[in-house]
């Protein structure tokens, strides 16, 4: 039991430190202001747990959801019937490179690798100098401001919400699941693997480009190497929201609450806590290590 | 015929047979003019790929899960450690790459500090890990221009015929690599341990000392790569590790190394490091600009292992 609430209880330690170093910190403001990119991110870590559920890795989601964002800041908004194709086309490589990989056996790791090479260099010919611009609607949807409560909270509910349902309570997320689980029993009951594992990846699409998107709201331009970060970030989040590189255990909310434990831990506010610019990277890697530290701890003393 | 035909039965005769490819295409473009300076070049830059993938290809034999991202800070802080303790004098060039093995072997037992005591996946240790390595690099080599000992510079760009000594010499090393791992104890205790960990435990394998030696192993190689690096390149930065993230994991899996553990494959990291650098010389002749050529080496890397094709029970 303790366990499912780890992920929760990270947050808070993160949470509680914030507020120990900044009283301040802990308003309205002081939370639209630190979990400002928190939205992409968490829609970057929903992304990374779809493959993660197949037993399988995409190292490519970062220059995915940099090309994404170039999109959107140039065809998007100049050609919206042209960026639309050009985005459905990309959820539908992804589903290609499903198939696959599944098809010929083939290492994710190798596959995603070599597509972030394509996706980046794609982004490149696109947008060659950081620049564009967001479509108005979407920079409308992200400045947003809802009463009492900051929309990134709102927005990070409203994904855990969502996902949740579909990949943990309906009977096809339960199959998805399954294929990263037991897909020998999976396969024995008649289901299709290749299926499942073209819908993670299209999933896996799908749930990028909604992060190259809202990033480039909150950006308002766009940058070939934007996302970069992204892959990274992705999957540290999902490992602490309490997912599993293999074995089809992941859980969507965990992810949600990681990606936010990672905004956290990287947003600007670190300034504002006297940590000079050069340790900064290092704060983040801390966070990390002390957040997973605490982890062990408390499932040793479970035990 | 029948050794031809075990010779095309390995998985690394491939990548040597795609780097002769791109080879001939580039030669074919510029009319035969360059060829052999091609060589020349790609043997020299290939020889730091092929460092860190022999450290990562140790690390990624270990089973899934196990792969070492800290490698890119752990070069850039090690180049910057070698280049302050040689402090541009030739006396003290011995010293400098200790150091730099020192601090890289420091990171490597970091490492599998933080996946021991914190049961942490390697992937997540090693990118805090490298989190933490960076801000040191950054604030350790601030406004410094390090440059290296003149006859450090001279020794890395050393060439005899036109054949870079430093190539010779990583060669000799990845000979030993092969042996350590297919003769010796320590070499087959990672092996089993890729193949059944458990299985490896039951059998008596030390499987905490041969995991600790690995990832030290790898640190160790980070940091004589970053060494190399600043010497051949005549300064060290930051960013100077920033591409071998990448194509360590790159020149491991292309050259026929299985990212599942438990199978590793020494030449097929020459020949894939050597397919690399020339595909990128190829494109850079061809003239096409950094977003064309980003897209074809992703495409060729993804055709390169769908040709291949993969094993059984992956991942």
């Amino acid at each position: 039991m303790l366990r499912s609430l780890l992920p929760a209880l990270s947050l808070a330690l993160v949470l509680i430190a914030i507020a120990w170093l900044n009283p301040r910190a802990i308003s309205y403001f002081g939370f639209s202001l630190m979990l400002n990119l928190a939205i992409p991110i968490a829609l970057a870590t929903i992304a990374q747990m779809f493959v993660i559920a197949g037993n399988e890795l995409d190292l490519s989601i970062g220059t995915f959801v940099g090309f994404v964002g170039c999109v959107t800041a140039t065809w998007l908004k100049d050609a919206p019937l042209l960026g639309v194709v050009i985005l459905l086309g990309s959820i539908g490589v992804y589903a290609l490179l499903g198939a696959l990989i599944h098809l010929r056996n083939l290492p994710s790791i190798v596959v995603t690798l070599g597509m972030s090479f394509v996706w980046q260099g794609m982004a490149i010919l696109i947008l060659p100098k950081p620049g564009g611009k967001a479509p108005d609607w979407l920079l409308a949807l992200m400045a947003f401001k809802p009463p009492f409560i900051p929309f990134p909270i709102i927005a990070a509910l409203l994904i855990a919400a969502v996902v949740h349902f579909g990949l943990m309570r309906t009977s096809y997320g339960v199959i998805l699941r399954g294929s990263g689980g037991n897909s020998a029993a999976l396969k024995r009951a008649g289901w299709s693997l290749l299926r499942t594992k073209i819908a993670l990846f299209a999933l896996t699409g799908l749930f990028g480009v909604l992060s190259g998107m809202a990033l480039i709201g909150i950006t308002t331009s766009a940058d070939a190497n934007i996302g970069n970060g992204y892959t990274l970030l992705s999957i540290a989040g999902v490992i602490l929201g309490g997912g599993e590189f293999v074995g089809g255990r992941v859980s969507p909310i965990g992810a949600v609450i990681g990606a936010l434990t990672l905004a956290l831990a990287a947003s600007p506010l670190l300034t504002f806590m006297h940590i000079p610019p050069d340790w900064q990277v290092a704060a983040n890697g801390a966070i990390l290590i002390i957040v997973l530290a605490a982890r062990v701890l408390i499932s040793r003393r479970e035990r | 015929m029948a050794s031809l035909r075990t010779l095309l039965a390995r998985p690394w005769i491939w990548s040597f047979f795609g780097a002769l490819l791109v080879w001939l295409a580039t030669i074919a473009f510029t009319g035969g003019y360059g060829g052999g300076g091609m060589i020349t070049a790609a043997l020299s830059l290939a020889v730091f790929t092929v460092i860190v993938g022999v450290g990562q290809m140790f690390v990624i034999t270990l089973g899934p899960g196990n792969v070492d991202l800290s490698l890119p800070a752990n070069i850039g802080l090690a180049s910057a450690v070698a280049m302050k303790v040689m402090d541009g004098n030739d006396a003290m060039i011995a010293v400098g790459l200790l150091a730099a093995l020192a601090c890289g072997m420091a990171i490597g037992a970091v490492n599998y500090l933080l996946i021991w005591a914190l049961r942490i996946p390697p992937i997540i240790a090693t990118l805090s890990a490298s989190f933490v390595i960076q801000s040191v690099d950054i604030s350790y080599g601030r406004g410094l221009q390090i440059k290296p000992p003149p006859g450090f510079a001279d020794f890395t760009n050393w060439q005899v015929f036109g054949i870079p000594v430093l190539a010779i010499l990583t060669v000799l090393f990845t000979i030993g690599a092969g042996i350590v791992l297919q003769r010796m104890i320590y070499g087959r205790s990672v092996l089993a341990i890729g193949q059944n960990i458990r299985a490896a435990w039951l059998a008596g394998v030390n499987v905490g000392r041969t995991r600790f030696l690995t990832y030290t192993l790898s640190g160790a190689l980070g940091g004589l790569d970053g060494a190399l690096l600043a010497g051949y390149f005549r300064g060290a930065n930051v960013d100077i590790g920033n591409e071998y993230l990448l194509a360590s994991i790159a020149v491991v899996v292309i050259g026929g190394t299985s990212v599942a553990g438990g199978k590793a494959n020494v030449p097929g990291v020459w020949g894939a490091a050597l397919f690399l650098v020339l595909l990128l010389t190829m494109l850079n002749t061809f003239g096409v600009s950094v977003g064309v050529r980003l897209v074809l080496t992703g495409l060729i890397i993804v055709g390169v292992i769908t040709a291949a094709g993969g094993q059984k029970a992956l991942r």
